[in-house]
């Protein structure tokens, strides 16, 4: 059990992803060791989330396969982006988000999850849970339905990764 | 201070295969002068994220020189972004601000730091290699050449007075079609 930064890694290599446009949230710090490692898929690290929707609408734009990676406070940042340059247009990409608060579906406290899913249902997003590796291959059920609705789907991490 | 629609055609000018993402105001002008309307990226709404969408373009083709058409607003609200641009260093990219010190599309209320802030200044200290000002035409005309070669990122700030002539404002719809023909223009 658990969610391993090697296997996410392996997950978002299988996805042909070539950038992922990023800010950390405090569960990610093995997988930035794992990807920086790597070396295959370039970061491109912004200063606040609302930047990500936009940079990797422009990365589709030249033909790059990009991912974007926040927390969920950094989605409810996000939101003029995501409608503008998520929704509206059409952009058929993966956000994986940090699901602050999330207590494995016991009653959340934290504000940042309680609000996590009912926003995402009011943008009309769709998203996956992901909390350990079995899970991962709902993160390529994402891709493909993000390119066949040509819509943003988005992945919710329950789970610290782990090294 | 430059009429804007003189500004911009002298970009339109300099122009060869440059893929162009105007907002805002600046937008409505630049429908005007461009010349090459299937390598535009106009950004209706989503106010603030020219440079972001900019960028992701520049990134993902570093062999196509990128122009982002910001507004001095719109860049106020995505301030970051030039901390951003300056880390990332995309030689490709050149940031100009249609900077008409109000938010013309409201009616002309000042922008905050209209006539203070210094976004030349803000874009050096944010690790832009290059950024220069120009409040005439003709010396515009003289330095662009020289600017736009230059290895970016980039950022020009145009002094401009208010719009003297403005295209239509397109529905919102057009960013989702102007993606898909930029895309499909640039090619895998």
């Amino acid at each position: 059990m658990g969610l391993h930064a090697a296997k996410v890694l392996e997950t978002f290599k299988a996805m042909g992803i070539t950038h992922i446009v990023w800010l950390p949230d405090s569960e990610t710090g093995f997988l930035y060791e794992a990807v920086t490692a790597d070396g295959s898929i370039r970061l491109v690290p912004v200063c606040r989330e609302g930047e990500a929707l936009a940079i990797a609408a422009g990365l589709w734009v030249g033909g790059a396969k990009p991912l974007v990676l926040i927390q969920n406070t950094g989605l409810f940042e996000s939101g003029d982006s995501l409608r503008g340059l998520g929704v509206d247009v059409g952009l058929p990409v993966v956000m994986v988000i940090g699901y602050r608060g999330w207590l494995g579906g016991q009653p959340m406290t934290d504000s940042a999850g309680v609000y996590t899913e009912p926003i995402l249902k009011a943008w009309g997003i769709n998203y996956y849970l992901v909390e350990t590796d079995q899970d991962l291959p709902k993160m390529l059920a994402a891709q493909e339905e993000a390119l066949k609705t040509s819509r943003p789907v988005a992945v919710l991490v329950g789970q610290e990764y782990e090294k | 201070m430059m009429d804007p629609l003189e500004a911009l055609r002298l970009l339109s000018g300099h122009r060869t295969d440059q893929v162009v993402v105007p907002t805002m105001v600046a937008l409505r002008v630049w429908s005007l002068v461009s010349r090459r309307p299937e390598l535009d990226l106009p950004l209706v709404g989503c106010m603030g994220k020219a440079s972001s969408l900019g960028l992701g373009v520049a990134l993902a083709r570093p062999d196509r020189q990128v122009w982002v058409l910001d507004g001095d607003g719109s860049l106020l609200m995505n301030l970051g972004s030039l901390v951003t641009i300056g880390n990332l260093s995309p030689p490709n990219l050149i940031h100009f601000v249609y900077n008409n010190g109000v938010y013309e599309t409201t009616g002309g209320q000042p922008v905050p730091g209209a006539g203070r802030a210094d976004f030349v200044g803000l874009a050096r200290a944010a690790g832009y290699l290059n950024a220069f000002r120009f409040d005439d035409l003709e010396t515009l005309g003289q330095r662009l050449p020289e600017v736009i070669r230059l290895p970016g990122p980039t950022l020009v700030d145009l002094q401009v007075g208010r719009a003297t002539a403005l295209g239509p404002l397109p529905p919102a719809r057009r960013t989702a079609e102007a993606l898909r023909t930029v895309k499909a223009a640039l090619g895998p």
